[in-house]
């Protein structure tokens, strides 16, 4: 038995006029944790597909050595039985189901068709403890957080007897604890001699876990690099995945602040179903001309309630407060009224919340200001057409034309679509909710730049986000957010990921 | 001025394929469907040794699948908006039902009692949509509890019997020609040259406001040939109808209904609105969107355009029954799914709907000119609605 368990030889993918992959090569050592690195579209999950048999052999080119063995997949079914266990970055869990249920989903244990649930349970409660979790086997997954839901997942490939674990953007919908307690997890397998290939775009947790890693740029390997013997830092990543210096993450600009223009007081907001339960509690904020302000949180420190219920009351019940904007009271009863006097709400869920995947670019930039396009009602499709190209040109949407569907875009390039349909509204305030998850450093700078962009054209600007370095780079001033409530406001010049960390996680004060 | 003929050539240097392949390409879907529906057309003239095309049989096929085709392209904007009508057959018989007792018990003017009708549809619809869009029941329990609701309600009114029958003007909506004093319906042959004119200049007009803002546009030789085609074709059929009664009252009717739904639902803002609702309605609400409004408004829609469709088979048959409609809302619902309807909703079109329809009704008069009977056609029409909707999905899958 070699050191290496993986091997893929000179991969090559070609899909109908587009080389996905060229002459890729990639080795996984037993026993350690991998990281496959490299922009949207660089072409790393259609190689983990390669791998997992998505893509049966014969479609490609190249081989893959498991265990020194020639492998040709012709399915998942078959990569699996050898011990390789993909956990996709959307969950592929039944939220019906309960935990036990899940984790043997094709997998039963069973005897001529009919499920043993005792042994089922027992073996779930086993990988349960592994993995850390102190659920039921019985709970629905649909009644625990996404955090523990990532958890079931991978006691799931432990059902299988996993020997390498691929786990795509494993930590990209998690707090920061639940980031924490998996890639601890991960570490801990490691120790056990379990492999892992590990697909992330935060080179911080790469930083942490990884031993090795494989960047892969334009579909090709570029490097393989040892993280300890090549000294490898966050920086050096960066080089390796866009090809170049980036310098600075995060563009330069000189904020010109003016008068306050946007004023929330005493906002409180109750959960939709369970009527007695507060979501948002007695907050007070406001944005100023010019200004990007930060809104930092744990998952379920209820900010995205918090901006939804501002825009037209889109989340949440019994809402009171006050809304003052350019020091006029006013109420958003609904998003068309929010829309109408100057607020835009950028989604943090772009494909389930922002977008119409089915619909071209051009439909999505106009759909919130079709009164824009259109003269009694009818729409002016040639003005439509220009508008769209404009936005386009503007905010270097990748695409030969905006009759494209939104749905081929990469991450990156649908964001620019939801951004540029906002724009398109004329905001005065701009609510940026977790603009720029799942999106490639490259494409990150390009939306930075942006949101600076509108921050210089005079527009208030509030910028929920989970990356706490993303909010020190960019925001002015940050407000933290706990259990509904506003723990801390920092401003620039007092921030640091520590005291944003301490407040995130700081019990509110009454009084 | 800088020349068309230079601007032309700027967009096809941009495209590697040819511009008709190109043109195939991006309107597979809406060419494969006109194909289908000719070689459906020509198979049945063929088998009905030419009984199909006759004057006669056309003004026949229209005036059979008329109220069909007004359920279609109601329907066509649930199914867009990703609901489902399962009641507009029941809707159907019990409007007629009431136009029957207003018109024939009553004495009531037809206008009136056209007008009150269309108004009872309206309210039905609101009914269902109210339960659809702002209750969320789902739309195929509110609609099917409607079905058997407004069944009832049929059954109820009629008191289990027809009624008939109904004054002249009524019956003419339905089965009358326009008015034309000539022999050889000098009127119906004029109608088909204005409107040959209308549409050469509306399309030359679009064709020029594109290349003015640099769009890409067919090549001139391909465009000219479109609308020499289209304007045959148009004569011809008014040619054809001519040499029978003329243009059938209820054909305008259709005409304007077709023209004017597929203006809402391309050109304006409410026709975005419901394209946008089916296809993502979270999105859509959250970029301002009525979604609420918009989908209780389709419903109501559906309901008049019912009503409508109801009180042409009434003045058809010339009679209210209790099972008039029966089975128009499966055959309205594979009207839009043969011509293009996504089952997921924000998808389809008002000419595709028009075109399933027309798939329907050709096949359901050419089997019966062939004499066979209503089983064998109920079987074939099933398995000619699968492999249309089998036949998109399998172009998509390849598509991807």
């Amino acid at each position: 038995m070699t050191d290496i368990i993986l091997e893929m030889r000179g991969i090559t993918k070609e899909f109908p006029g587009v080389k996905a992959l060229s002459n890729v090569n990639l080795k996984v050592k037993r026993g350690e944790i991998h990281a496959l690195c490299g922009e949207n579209g660089a072409g790393k999950s259609t190689l983990m597909k390669v791998l997992s048999g998505v893509y049966p052999h014969g479609s490609y080119t190249g081989d893959i050595l498991f265990d020194d063995e020639v492998c040709e997949f012709k399915n998942i079914r078959q990569s699996e039985d050898r011990g390789i266990v993909i956990i996709h970055q959307e969950l592929a869990l039944i939220p019906y189901l309960s935990i036990a249920e899940n984790i043997f989903l094709g997998n039963e244990i069973s005897k001529n068709g009919v499920i043993d649930w005792n042994e089922t349970m027992m073996r779930t409660k086993e990988l349960l403890a592994k993995v850390g979790l102190k659920e039921s086997p019985q709970t629905k997954v649909e009644d625990i957080g996404v955090g523990k839901q990532q958890l079931v997942e991978i006691a799931k490939a432990l059902a299988k007897d996993v020997k390498l674990l691929i786990l795509d953007e494993p930590t990209a919908s998690l707090n920061e604890n639940d980031s924490e307690n998996l890639l601890n997890l991960l570490l801990e397998f490691k120790e056990y001699g379990m492999s892992a290939i590990m697909i992330s775009h935060k080179l911080n947790e790469i930083e942490r876990v990884a031993d090795s890693m494989t960047i892969i740029r334009d579909g090709q390997s570029i490097e393989t690099l040892d993280m300890k013997k090549d000294n490898v830092n966050q920086d050096r990543i960066i080089k390796g995945m866009v090809g170049r210096d980036l310098t600075n993450r995060y563009p330069e600009r000189t904020p010109k602040i003016g008068e306050t223009i946007f004023e929330v007081e005493n906002w409180t907001v109750y959960h939709p179903t369970h009527a007695d339960r507060k979501i948002i509690d007695n907050i007070s904020l406001h944005i100023r001309r010019g200004e990007i302000v930060g809104v930092a949180g744990l998952m379920g420190a209820g900010r995205t309630e918090l901006a939804m219920s501002i825009f037209g009351k889109s989340y949440g019940k019994k809402i009171s407060g006050r809304i003052v904007k350019n020091g006029q009271e006013v109420q958003f009863p609904n998003v068309t009224s929010a829309i109408k006097q100057g607020l835009a709400y950028v989604s943090e869920d772009r494909k389930g919340n922002g977008l119409i995947l089915m619909d071209d670019i051009k439909q999505n930039i106009t759909l919130a200001s079709l009164d824009k396009i259109s003269k009694r009602t009818v729409i002016d499709e040639n003005r439509e057409m220009i508008e769209a190209e404009n936005y386009r040109q503007k905010l270097r949407i990748k695409t030969p034309s905006v009759h494209q569907k939104a749905g081929n875009l990469s991450g990156g390039n649908q964001q620019k679509i939801v951004l540029s349909k906002w724009i398109f509204s004329e905001p005065d305030i701009l609510i940026l909710d977790e603009p720029t998850r799942g999106i490639d450093v490259g494409a990150k700078y390009e939306i930075y730049s942006i949101i600076n962009e509108l921050a210089a054209e005079g527009k208030g600007i509030l910028l929920i986000s989970s990356e706490l370095p993303e909010l020190l780079g960019m925001c002015d001033r940050i407000y933290v957010m706990n259990e509904g409530s506003v723990t801390g406001e920092v401003p620039k010049e007092d921030a640091s990921q520590e005291t944003l960390m301490m407040y995130m996680t700081k019990r509110k004060v009454r009084g | 001025m800088q020349s068309h003929a230079q601007k032309e050539r700027k967009y096809s240097s941009l495209q590697p394929e040819s511009p008709i392949k190109q043109l195939f390409k991006n309107n597979m879907r809406q060419y494969s469907m006109i194909f289908a529906l000719i070689v459906i057309m020509l198979l049945f003239q063929v088998l009905t040794s030419g009984l199909l095309l006759q004057p006669l049989n056309i003004t026949n096929l229209i005036l059979q699948n008329s109220y069909i085709l007004i359920l279609a392209i109601g329907m066509m904007l649930v199914i867009i908006t990703g609901h489902i009508d399962l009641s507009v057959g029941s809707i159907a018989a019990f409007v007629g039902a009431i136009s029957a007792i207003l018109m024939v018990n009553y004495e009531m003017p037809t206008f009136v009692a056209v007008i009150i009708s269309l108004l009872v549809g309206a309210a039905i619809g609101a009914w269902q949509g109210f339960w659809v869009a702002y209750v969320k029941i789902p739309a195929f329990i509110v609609t099917l509890a409607g079905m058997l609701l407004f069944r009832g309600l049929t059954m109820i009114v009629l008191e289990g019997k027809s009624i008939a029958p109904f004054p002249e003007t009524f019956q003419k909506m339905s089965s009358g020609f326009i008015p034309d004093a000539s022999a050889a319906n000098i009127v119906t042959l004029l109608i088909g040259v204005i409107l040959s004119v209308v549409l050469v200049v509306a399309q030359v007009r679009t064709r020029r406001t594109q290349m003015k803002f640099d769009f890409g546009v067919q090549s001139k030789g391909l465009f000219i040939l479109k609308l020499v085609g289209m304007v045959v074709l148009l004569n011809v059929f008014t040619y054809v109808l001519a040499s029978y009664e003329g243009i059938p009252n209820v054909l305008i009717l259709l005409g304007i209904l077709i023209v004017a739904y597929t203006y809402v639902m391309k050109k304006t803002k409410a026709g975005r609105h419901i394209y946008a609702i089916g296809g993502n309605e979270k999105a859509a609400q959250l970029s301002g969107i009525k979604t609420k409004q918009m989908t209780f408004w389709v419903f109501v829609n559906m309901g008049v355009l019912s009503a409508l469709s109801g009180l042409i088979f009434a003045a058809r048959l010339n009679a209210a029954t209790p099972k008039a409609g029966n089975l128009f809302e499966l055959d309205a619902i594979a009207a839009c799914f043969i011509g293009g309807a996504s089952a997921y909703g924000g998808i389809g079109t008002v000419p595709g709907a028009i075109i399933g329809g027309l798939v329907m009704g050709i096949m359901n008069n050419g089997m019966s000119l062939l004499g066979l009977g209503i089983d064998w056609q109920q079987g074939i029409k099933g398995l000619v609605l699968l492999a249309a909707v089998a036949f998109d999905i399998y172009n998509k899958n390849k598509a991807n």
